[in-house]
């Protein structure tokens, strides 16, 4: 654990500022109307100071027919310290306002509790719950459509664009559309698509795919940035102020919003009892996206149902809470019926979803509401940046999705997490994450999907933590055996905790047992 | 079969084992110190809005957005300069400076405030405009988000958003922007209402 771990707070009591010159006392632009400093992000009415520009490393390399290799690219984000520290010091901030918010709320684990049971019985009754939202929001004026995969999602899409003759789309951000390649199909049926939020917009600019899914622009720095928008926007490529590049972003996309022919978002509910789907967003891009163009598309994946409207009193309390640390994202949108003279339609997608369902070790992934949180607690994802996965989902979530919708390419993605199961902990729908992590291992070796020195490790591992003895008396000897065994054999490729960038952790001088005899369970001196 | 028949048949034939029955929704309490109003009004500032406790909407015009030229109102305590009953597309109104819209109601919890399609005319306005005043009865604050959620306001509208402060986004290394797409600022104005809505049931009947 680096010192970004340790709970930083600034002089004034808040959360520690990722940027240092914010700390001036006197910067106005970091405090809200009553002149307290904001906490729910970061603001600052100066540019920050220009830095000489560190090349953004790229993520993984994908190679037909072979699994991902994660160490590889984690390694050359490493090796890129400026972006390596602040990607990790802003999720670690993140889940430190996330954690300030669960402290104010008395009732936090109930509310986990309760979304979790919601979820499950949703799940567990998903064929009712689907019926009903449909007859509800048809009852509305709303068009349903459903679709079996991805391709199916796409061309359903594609044919209500066609029927308006819609040449152009402006669309929120949704990790169901990156999940099925949604803006190259797009761009092969000749289909302007323009992404509206900020971070996917800087994504979309730069050919690449979003890192995280609510801050999908996460592991670029502001230098990247300014250069991405100069290549694209025709901005100024000197100028890596934030402001400036979020102004411009702004005033650059809203004559597209204003001119595009149909707008589309995702949801992140979807309310059998009264037809509604809701989305939540910081920027208003949703909002636009949906309330401008004529014609507005949502796409939803099956697993987005709960049952009831109150229900929301309760996802809602959670989502933006366990997202960013805000009690609330800024809109909290409810679409129930098409407005006046518009057209609404909602394509409801499985993409594997119905599968996953009948797997008992790995149903339960389909309670996620997509939050982060697991992803901004993460060790290993703060340190080697989403991208660094391959795969529509990164962080522990994507461990658990990605191996679902292609085995063998995603193999090495659940050894890609230390078990640590702080990302359960902070699961707002208290989905065993670290859980499923280990069941994948298991399931991948057993099926062969994995490589011979994985699969040879994953046994000895399995045997020796089945028996408490033997597991003790190989801790026991580890400090010994990493002091006396030659590197090589230490570092061997066989042994994958070590690969390059994850150094051997020094073995503790003595372990917990032996601690306890000596000291009699911390009863008697320390010698 | 059909997508919809094949999707449905799926989750079903693959329904998760055991029993897992739906749980009822406790109201769980929140304590706003006595003052409901002040606890509204610091949740709002916190999410980077702004809160007034009295006053005519033309005076806070003149002291918040003096160089404001196109003024869209959406209530009638304030003429506007731009009519919204006559949009004929939401694009028309790109240029609006400052919109003036009236909450359902607000959330003291989150210091929220929910403007409906009825309220708004054209939904846009409220993300297009640079600026928003939102008008609000403090009687009609609520205290907590369950209890928003257990009245008609967001169930009965085609469109019903829940505004906190103002459109915003921390995309770019975490520095906090105002006026990311949408509007720059928001400022709710407390100004009782003499129109009082009714909403025919809980759940609007399908049409």
């Amino acid at each position: 654990m680096s010192g970004a771990d340790e709970q930083r707070t600034a002089p004034d009591g808040l959360p520690a500022l990722l940027h240092e010159e914010l700390r001036a006392a006197d910067d106005g632009g970091a405090r809200g109307a009553d002149g307290e400093r904001l906490s729910h992000g970061e603001g600052t009415s100066r540019p920050l100071r220009s830095l000489p520009p560190e090349p953004q490393p790229r993520g993984a390399k994908l190679y037909h027919r072979r699994p991902v290799d994660h160490n590889e690219a984690a390694q050359r984000f490493i090796d890129a310290p400026r972006h390596a520290q602040m990607h990790d010091e802003r999720l670690w901030d993140l889940r430190q306002k996330r954690d300030r918010q669960m402290h104010g709320i008395a009732e936090w684990e109930e509310l986990r509790e309760l979304a979790s049971s919601i979820k499950q019985h949703t799940l567990a009754n998903l064929g009712d719950y689907l019926e009903q939202f449909e007859t509800q929001a048809k009852a509305n004026g709303i068009h349903v459509h459903w679709a079996r995969d991805g391709a199916e999602h796409n061309r359903i899409v594609h044919s209500i664009l066609a029927d308006h003759g819609a040449k152009s789309l402006i669309k929120s951000k949704s990790m169901l559309t990156e999940e099925v390649g949604f803006r190259d199909y797009m761009a092969g049926v000749g289909i302007e698509v323009v992404e509206t939020d900020l971070g996917e917009r800087i994504q979309q600019l730069d050919d690449e795919a979003p890192s995280h899914i609510v801050v999908p622009a996460v592991h670029k720095l502001r230098t990247d940035v300014a250069q991405v928008f100069a290549d694209t926007l025709g901005t100024d490529p000197a100028n890596d102020d934030v402001h400036y590049l979020a102004e411009q972003q702004r005033e650059k996309t809203r004559p597209l919003i204003l001119d595009a022919d149909a707008g589309m978002t995702g949801a992140n509910f979807a309310v059998a009892e009264t037809g509604t789907f809701v989305v939540c967003t910081n920027e208003g891009n949703a909002d636009l996206s949906a309330n401008v163009p004529p014609l507005h598309i949502a796409s939803i994946g099956i697993e987005k149902l709960i049952p009831r409207i109150a229900d929301l009193g309760v996802f809602i309390r959670l989502l933006s809470r366990s997202a960013l640390g805000s009690p609330i994202t800024q809109y909290t949108s409810h679409f129930r019926g098409p407005r006046v003279g518009g057209e609404m339609h909602v394509v409801l997608v499985d993409n594997g979803r119905s599968a996953r369902l009948g797997e008992p070790d790995f149903w339960q992934s389909l309670k996620c509401i997509r939050c982060g949180a697991c992803m901004n607690t993460c060790p290993v994802y703060r340190r080697s940046g989403g991208l660094s996965y391959g795969a529509t989902y990164s962080g522990p979530i994507g461990l658990i999705l990605d191996p679902t919708f292609n085995r063998k390419r995603y193999s090495s993605l659940p050894f890609a997490s230390t078990l640590n199961g702080s990302c359960t902990n902070v699961c707002p729908v208290k989905i065993n994450i670290h859980e499923q992590i280990f069941a994948w291992r298991k399931a991948l070796a057993e099926s062969h999907d994995i490589g011979v020195g994985k699969q040879a490790l994953m046994k000895a591992a399995g045997t020796v933590l089945s028996h408490p003895r033997l597991y003790r008396a190989a801790i026991t000897t580890a400090e010994g055996a990493l002091k006396l065994l030659p590197d090589f054999m230490v570092t061997n490729p066989l042994n994958s905790w070590t690969a390059r960038g994850r150094d051997m952790p020094d073995a503790p001088r003595e372990t917990f047992h032996q601690w306890y005899e000596r000291t009699n369970g911390g009863r008697e001196d320390e010698a | 079969m059909s997508a919809r028949d094949s999707i449905l048949a799926a989750v079903r034939a693959n329904r998760p084992q055991g029993k897992h029955p739906l749980p009822d929704l406790p109201a769980f309490p929140l304590d706003d110190g006595g003052d409901r109003t002040g606890f509204f009004l610091n949740n709002l500032r916190a999410m980077g809005g702004d809160g007034v406790r009295e006053g005519e909407v033309a005076d806070l015009l003149a002291v918040r957005f003096p160089e404001a030229t196109v003024i869209a109102s959406a209530v009638p305590e304030h003429p506007g300069n731009r009519d919204l009953t006559h949009v004929t597309h939401p694009r028309d109104l790109a240029d609006v400076d400052v919109a003036i819209v009236r909450a359902r109601f607000g959330i003291a919890e989150t210091g929220s405030v929910l403007l409906v399609d009825d309220a708004l005319i054209v939904n846009a306005v409220a993300y297009l405009a640079q600026h928003l005043i939102v008008l609000l009865d403090p009687a009609d604050i609520l205290l907590t988000l369950q209890d928003a959620y257990r009245r008609p306001e967001v169930q009965w509208h085609h469109y019903a958003s829940l505004h906190t402060g103002p459109s915003a986004t921390a995309d770019i290394e975490g520095v906090l922007i105002h006026g990311a797409q949408g509007v720059r600022s928001l400022t709710v104005l407390f100004r009782p209402s003499d129109t009082p809505i009714s909403y025919p049931s809980a759940s609007r009947p399908a049409q």
